[in-house]
């Protein structure tokens, strides 16, 4: 199979999709002519003309309310957040019409529309391009919220979505984008092309919305994480030398309820690892769940291990940052409790 | 001003407050047919005037005048009429079903009826309103079923959003009405976002986006503008201007701006400003708007200078805030008289045959109602299921939805 950094992936399902079919349409601001600031759409207007992948005024609300009427019309918009930490204006139309719409019209009208975000940190972003909000759209009855963490997931998942009848926040860590990164920031970066997770299939493939992936096996811990977490998870499991099972949630809403209980009654231990801030974050939701679901073969405590209650810095990126040697300090203590 | 002088804040303020004479002096009311009808190919910027006065069709003596006027027919007018009396009937009884506590809340059109009555009638099959939650006339022109409008009001078992919406926020994608969401102003972007969707299709199909004077101040309404402008997008941006939004005069909202049709003209946007009391203007000017969306000239936005007669909601009391006899003093008169007095002129209708044509229409509206009643109400009667509470959520239930609707015991 080709391989593809994660922006090749992404651009190749909407490249797969716009192909097949003729109501996809893709804007957001600098998304036309430029392709992207990231280049996730590098070549889609010329390929596809102006009216089916255009630029945007800026206007996040703009963006997501036109493309709800849109989607009400009968097309399926695939629109482009530039910055998960620029959603905001447009968070009334997400959670109070896109994820609405089908239930408070039974059905009358829906809103088949996925929305793109990059999202998280680890790039010195600061306090405007590095943060992670998912926790603000699982909240959120009628949304879905998915987290790929590699090209193949990130293509299957983002055609998944856009063939999907309900709307779907897409999170793309904008940290893999080319290359895996396992929070080591003091070692060079090895790009998709060196990684086997780079191998993306050509053509129209899907992953499924609502399943969870096991990353890497094991039997001493289960380590739920998703988006750049994975990696950092898988990292800390080796450096430490810990049997722990890394699951890759993949979707946050729906859940893969099954996978995660399946994993912490075989492992009796569970870490759950994110970037976005601690406290509500979407971590206290998998805490409460494995603990009403797995209560009797737990042996030690949940942990977590997230970014801490505070705006993201710029400076103290990799203080704030949880690397692997936070996480696999959580590894040991789990263990060892 | 001396370099010494502090700052101070400028609050608007309504002309008159309860207890105070209505005084509607400062609204400048051009004479009918007194303002031009541009071609509809014609430049946005040959008709900036338009957005500073008032398109009035029907005088003072009932009769049609000017270039907006002679577009529609006496059966048509006759149809018009009776959907205004009908929706104004349909209100006062849904005023006392919600007094008798047969549903929590609604929220009635008295003195706006024109407004969605007569834009309805511009449009075609197929093309889409974003309307607020005071263009039920939408419905009624169109024929949508009083019963069914009713059954959602009472959250009853016929309800067709299953008693999951708050009343009157209908949803009818059949008679081209969006679903009605509370936040005020999303629907104005969306239906920009509807009509650039119609034009990517190249199909022939309009959008109709709405919404209120004090609405107008929300982030949306810019940025349907924005994008209605930089689209073209076929669309027509209907401000309805009551003059209140609950409490709070129009002044807030509108600012120094003059009027709201003028804020168009910065867009680029053709911007017109209509007697919203005037059922021949409304849709004369409507069908202008629609003509130009669909010949593919792009968007119009429309000022309806209307006067919100009724309290804001059934939550609401307007003696707290203005003048009790405030309506009355509206210089642009009654909606339903108005064009009464000009069916009468034209020898077509009689003071004995609207008489007996209001008996007709409340009892159209008493029988559905007691129809739609033996379907129940709030608080009586057959009502949707628990169940139906966790359906719709999303296309398929996932899993833990089901779990939960386990754990209610549906």
């Amino acid at each position: 199979m080709p391989r593809m950094t994660m922006i090749e992936a992404i651009r190749d399902a909407m490249d797969v999709m716009m192909g097949r079919d003729e109501t996809v349409v893709v804007y957001g601001e600098d998304v036309g002519y430029f392709g992207g600031v990231f280049r996730c759409t590098q070549g889609l207007q010329q390929k596809y003309g102006k009216t089916r992948c255009f630029d945007a005024p800026i206007s996040e609300s703009g963006i997501v309310g036109t493309a709800i009427g849109m989607a009400a019309y009968g097309l399926k918009p695939c629109v482009e957040i530039q910055f998960a930490d620029y959603m905001y204006p447009a968070y009334d139309h997400i959670t109070q019409e896109a994820a609405r719409i089908r239930y408070r019209s039974n059905g009358d009208f829906t809103c088949p529309l996925v929305i793109r975000m990059p999202t998280g940190g680890g790039i010195f972003g600061g306090q405007t391009h590095s943060q992670s909000v998912e926790a603000l759209f699982t909240h959120v009855c009628g949304l879905k919220v998915v987290v790929p963490c590699n090209p193949y997931d990130a293509k299957g998942l983002l055609i998944s979505a856009i063939e999907d009848p309900d709307p779907v926040i897409f999170l793309e860590p904008k940290r893999l984008y080319n290359g895996p990164f396992d929070g080591h920031h003091d070692r060079p970066v090895t790009p998709w092309s060196k990684h086997e997770a780079g191998e993306v299939q050509a053509g129209h493939y899907t992953v499924p919305l609502g399943k969870a992936a096991v990353a890497r096996p094991g039997s001493a811990v289960t380590v739920l994480a998703y988006g750049t977490m994975v990696h950092v998870a898988l990292a800390a499991a080796a450096d430490a030398g810990i049997d722990a099972e890394v699951i890759d949630l993949r979707t946050l809403v729906p859940l893969d309820l099954d996978t995660i209980v399946a994993s912490v009654r075989k492992t009796g231990r569970c870490l759950v690892v994110h970037e976005a801030t601690l406290t509500s974050g979407f971590g206290a939701e998998l805490v409460s769940l494995v603990q009403e679901n797995c209560f009797h073969h737990l042996e030690a405590p949940v942990v977590r291990v997230a970014g801490w209650d505070t705006p993201y810095p710029h400076a103290q990126e990799w203080d704030y940052f949880p690397g692997p040697g936070r996480v696999g300090r959580a590894l040991q203590e789990i263990l060892e409790s | 001003m001396s370099s010494s002088e502090r700052l101070s804040l400028h609050v608007p303020e309504p002309a008159v407050r309860p207890g105070d004479t209505p005084d509607f002096s400062t609204v400048k009311i051009p004479k009918a047919g007194a303002v031009p009808r541009p071609e509809v190919d014609a430049d946005p910027e040959s008709m900036r005037d338009l957005a500073f006065s008032i398109i009035r069709v029907l005088n003072r003596n009932g009769e049609a005048v000017g270039p907006w006027a002679g577009a529609l027919t006496d059966d048509e007018l006759l149809d018009g009429l009776r959907h205004m009396m009908t929706l104004r009937a349909f209100d006062a009884r849904m005023l006392i079903a919600q007094r008798q506590g047969k549903t929590s809340f609604y929220m009635q059109h008295l003195g706006e009826e024109a407004v969605s009555c007569a834009f309805r009638k511009a449009l075609k099959p197929g093309d889409m309103n974003f309307p607020t939650y005071r263009q039920a006339g939408l419905l009624i022109a169109n024929g949508y079923p009083m019963v069914d409008m009713m059954s959602q009001i009472f959250s009853n078992a016929r309800d067709p959003l299953k008693g999951r919406q708050l009343p009157v926020m209908y949803s009818s994608r059949e008679h081209g009405f969006f679903t009605i969401s509370g936040n005020l102003a999303t629907q104005f972007v969306q239906a920009v976002g509807w009509a650039m969707a119609s034009a990517i299709r190249n199909d022939d199909k309009i959008a109709a986006a709405w919404i209120g004077d004090g609405s107008t101040a929300e982030s949306d309404f810019h940025a349907a503008l924005v994008f209605a402008s930089t689209y073209k997008a076929p669309v027509v941006l209907n401000v309805v201007n009551n003059q209140w939004a609950i409490s709070t005069f129009q002044g807030i909202a509108r600012g120094g701006s003059g009027t709201f049709a003028a804020r168009g003209i910065g867009f680029g946007i053709p911007s017109l400003r209509v007697d919203g009391n005037d059922y021949l203007a409304v849709h004369a000017v409507a069908k202008w708007a629609a003509e130009r969306a669909r010949r593919n000239m792009g968007p119009t936005l429309i000022e309806y200078v209307t006067y919100r007669v009724g309290a804001h909601s059934t939550s609401d009391d307007p003696s707290a805030y203005r003048p009790k006899t405030e309506s009355a003093a509206w210089p642009l008169g009654d909606p339903v008289i108005r064009l009464k007095n000009h069916l009468i002129g034209r020898g077509v209708w009689s003071e004995e045959r609207h008489k007996q044509s209001e008996a007709e229409i409340l009892d159209t509206v008493i029988t559905a109602q007691k129809e739609a009643e033996s379907f129940g109400t709030l608080h009586a009667g057959a009502k949707p299921s628990a169940r139906d509470m966790f359906d719709g959520v999303f296309a398929e239930m996932p899993p833990h939805l089901r779990r939960q609707r386990q754990q209610a015991g549906v």
